[in-house]
């Protein structure tokens, strides 16, 4: 229910919407939840509606805190 | 970045794994609730519970909207297909669950009922505007992350003057199911930690569920959906528990936020207010656990405009065991219909008919599987 998938923004669409690619697939959406979007920025979409925008920099930063744990105490693995 | 294979990653997964087993203490056992039916899909799916070490558990919790909407509530959608003659918009999820009598919106809408299944609040809008002399009535449920969708619709047909437009408005907050489930006395419910939501909380941020680490002392880690987000919020878990720790931490970080979605939360309270108390299955009566249709809106709301006859909850099928799984205090196999009259393609409880249920979950990834066997040392993996 609380599904959410990361999409990209192809264009702003004005009226509040704008086209998202969602692995391939183009789709219309609505922007009203969320501010400070772009055209090229990644979204959260659920239901038809963008929820938040997915920052790369913590994407990075979680992806290399990940890293680091699986690297701790132990090189082995 | 794409963000969903990187977080899917073999070898990051293998790290993560052999941290969990060499930071989890073998003389305890850490009790993990995942609060979120879409964390169980996840933690079944890629079959996270073998990567663990054996006293590491995940208890499913009940964030399952479809699961925990007791029956009266489906009943009265129903009547207003058959009494009120509506159009009835709902998201897929909602049409197999069964109400009284095993009556479900789907056989309603096979029996000539006008039941359509919609994608979005915004289709649910466009067909009241295609249909101006029918009632269209959404049937909304979801937590937080859903609540703000069906604002907009409010907010949109007052301003359109969309007349034939309401909402039976179902939507559930959990940081009060939180709150009910540790301060639960019916039952005996051990848990050490939360793996707290993850869209939940791109909307009204982690600073919710404060009170869960200070007034109940257990530790919350915001945790994404993909399977390392779940592993290393595992890991972040065991280590606040090891150090007696009990803190709200995020692990979510390129959603989440303390404060979340300002925008979206203001929307949300212009529309609803919050119920003094809400009937969740398994859980019971929990006071301030739901939203309702503020007075401003009131012409929108199917629960004012439309009547319908409350019987009451049906009780649950004999021998379904959803109250108590719905708790974490038995797991679908305990069940005694689990598989034997209960699956899928024939759900008795509602844990069974969504694909986000614990039964639905333990059902597809695990059948015909024996009980995990946990690899004895992480080098093997």
């Amino acid at each position: 229910m609380c599904l959410a998938l990361p999409a990209r923004v192809v264009t702003m669409d004005g009226n509040g919407m704008a086209t998202v690619s969602l692995g391939g697939i183009t789709k219309e959406i609505s922007m009203i939840l969320v501010e400070n979007v772009e055209a090229g920025d990644f979204v959260l979409v659920h239901a038809g509606y963008a929820l938040a925008r997915i920052s790369q920099e913590e994407a990075r930063r979680t992806l290399s805190l990940m890293a680091e744990a699986g690297l701790s105490e132990s090189g082995a693995l | 970045m794409r963000y969903v294979d990187e977080f899917r990653q073999a070898h990051l997964a293998r790290g993560l794994a052999g941290a969990i087993a060499r930071e989890a203490d073998p003389e305890r056992q850490y009790r993990l609730m995942e609060f979120c039916g879409g964390h169980t899909h996840a933690i079944f799916r890629h079959g996270i519970q073998d990567l663990m070490p054996e006293n590491v558990h995940f208890l499913h919790g009940p964030g399952c909207p479809v699961c925990v909407l007791p029956m009266g509530r489906v009943d009265h959608a129903i009547q207003l297909v058959e009494r009120h003659d509506v159009i009835l918009c709902t998201y897929g999820d909602m049409l197999r669950v069964p109400g009284r009598g095993r009556g479900t919106l789907l056989k309603i809408k096979a029996e000539g009922g006008d039941v359509r299944m919609v994608y979005s609040t915004l289709d649910a809008l466009r067909i009241a505007r295609d249909n101006p002399r029918r009632e269209v009535v959404f049937f909304a449920i979801g937590f937080e992350t859903t609540a703000p969708a069906t604002a907009v619709a409010l907010s949109q047909a007052r301003a359109e003057g969309l007349e034939n437009f309401s909402v039976f408005c179902n939507h559930v907050l959990t940081p009060a199911a939180m709150r009910g489930l540790l301060a639960s006395s019916s039952g005996p419910v051990s848990i050490d930690g939360f793996l707290g939501p993850a869209h939940v909380s791109a909307i009204i941020g982690s600073r919710p569920y404060e009170f869960v680490a200070r007034e109940f002392r257990r530790p919350v880690v915001i945790a994404g959906f993909e399977p390392l987000d779940i592993m290393q919020s595992v890991f972040m878990l065991v280590r606040q528990l090891n150090a007696g720790r009990h803190e709200v931490e995020n692990e979510y970080t390129r959603v989440v936020t303390r404060e979340g979605n300002a925008k979206a939360q203001a929307l949300v309270s212009e529309v609803f207010g919050v119920r003094h108390a809400f009937e969740w299955r398994g859980l019971g009566q929990v006071p301030r656990s739901a939203l309702r249709i503020k007075e401003g809106y009131g012409a929108h709301d199917a629960e004012r405009r439309f009547t319908v006859f409350s019987r009451g909850n049906p009780p649950d099928a004999r021998g379904c065991e959803c109250p108590s799984i719905l708790r974490g205090v038995k797991k679908p196999t305990d069940c005694k219909l689990f598989g034997r009259g209960c699956s899928p393609d024939h759900p008795i409880g509602a844990c069974m008919v969504s694909s986000e249920g614990a039964c639905a979950a333990y059902w597809r990834y695990r059948r015909f599987r024996r009980p995990s066997v946990v690899a004895e040392s992480p080098a093997v993996l």
